[in-house]
């Protein structure tokens, strides 16, 4: 009976077995270059599991940032998480045991999964929900092993290795941009940042980043719904 | 290298707790038996907060980057283009963050020298 779900819930996480390797192993790779010790990359990878904020984690750790800033960045950059949930408040309803780990699992690329895939017939729901959802954090663990594995084998200067986390956002960020309409919100997030940073430095900067963004988000509010219908769904990152 | 282990520890615990906390809040919050509206500005900030997130994050990663003194954030610039100009033409992932941060590593390794 378990094989037969896994077996179902498999092929649909390919996509994601691919992404997820791909960036645990840079994730590993990265961790294991600060010299810090592995462990706890992949502790991370099963405590946490959340990509940008892991990467993210790299750069707080390794700058001995306090436990407030800490926990401030971890709500900010997660916070769309909070809309994830919305989305399942019925479908995990009868889940059970299985329903902590559910939540628990909740990814960008999980949430993506598990709104989008058609149950195969004779597959019980719940079952296969909870097979994507482990099946991608199997993924992203084994792809973190192999990082840090390979960080440790890898004899070429690696200097400048933690620029992929730079380029990892890059990334995220044209694919927001392609989709949403309105451009304020990336803007915003661009500007005031930089305005946090002129005036409090770099050590000091976050707190006043993610105040002055919900602050000027709020602000302007009304033109970005216009130009942008609200309530329409946007793929998070 | 004086690795503290305390810190480390406490310091991704916090980051599970608020992370887990931030995926378990709509189920504790809202839902049947719960306040079922979720206020407006909720899901206005739920749908703008993240680009602005990505865009803060893309500043934060080069924070340390001294423009006024050589080598002026070239290497992160040409760096950035790098990554641009490949996701825009391919479209994928792992070639624009490979390009990119080999395109990055390489100058930065030759102007070390």
């Amino acid at each position: 009976m378990m094989k037969k779900n896994l077996k179902a819930a498999f092929p649909v996480t390919i996509p994601v077995l691919l992404g997820y390797l791909s960036v645990g192993i840079a994730f590993g790779l990265l961790f294991e270059k600060t010299g810090l010790p592995v462990l706890w990359a992949v502790l991370m990878s099963v405590i946490v599991y959340a990509g940008s904020m892991q990467f993210i984690a790299v750069c707080l750790l390794t700058g001995g940032v306090g436990l407030v800033n800490v926990a401030l960045m971890a709500l900010f950059v997660n916070i769309r998480h909070m809309f994830y949930g919305l989305s399942f408040l019925d479908k995990f309803k009868d889940m059970g045991r299985k329903k902590p780990y559910m939540i628990f699992s909740l990814t960008d690329e999980t949430y993506s999964l598990l709104c989008g895939s058609r149950i195969p017939d004779g597959i019980d729901s719940k079952s296969f929900y909870f097979y994507i959802s482990f099946l991608n954090q199997l993924y992203w663990i084994t792809g973190t092993l192999i990082g840090v594995i390979a960080g440790k084998l890898i004899r070429f200067n690696t200097t400048g290795i933690d620029f992929a986390m730079t380029a990892l956002f890059v990334v995220i960020f044209i694919e927001q941009w392609h989709s949403y309409k309105s451009h304020v919100p990336v803007l915003i997030g661009l500007i005031a940042p930089i305005v946090a940073l002129y005036l409090f430095g770099a050590s000091n900067m976050i707190l006043p980043s993610m105040l002055l963004i919900t602050a000027i988000l709020m602000g302007f509010r009304r033109p970005i719904e216009k130009t942008d219908k609200a309530g329409v769904e946007h793929a998070g990152r | 290298m004086q690795v503290d282990n305390l810190y480390l520890f406490s310091a991704i615990l916090v980051i599970a707790v608020v992370t887990f906390g931030t995926r378990i809040a709509p189920f504790l919050l809202f839902g049947k038996g719960k306040a079922t509206a979720t206020p407006s500005y909720i899901v206005y900030l739920g749908n703008f907060l993240p680009p602005a997130v990505i865009a803060m994050l893309i500043v934060y990663c080069l924070k340390n980057v001294d423009f006024l003194a050589s080598p002026h954030g070239l290497p992160e610039i040409a760096g950035i283009l790098v990554v641009t100009l490949l996701h825009l033409w391919k479209r994928n992932n792992l070639l624009s963050i490979l390009g990119g941060t080999i395109v990055y590593m390489v100058i930065v390794q030759t102007l070390v020298k």
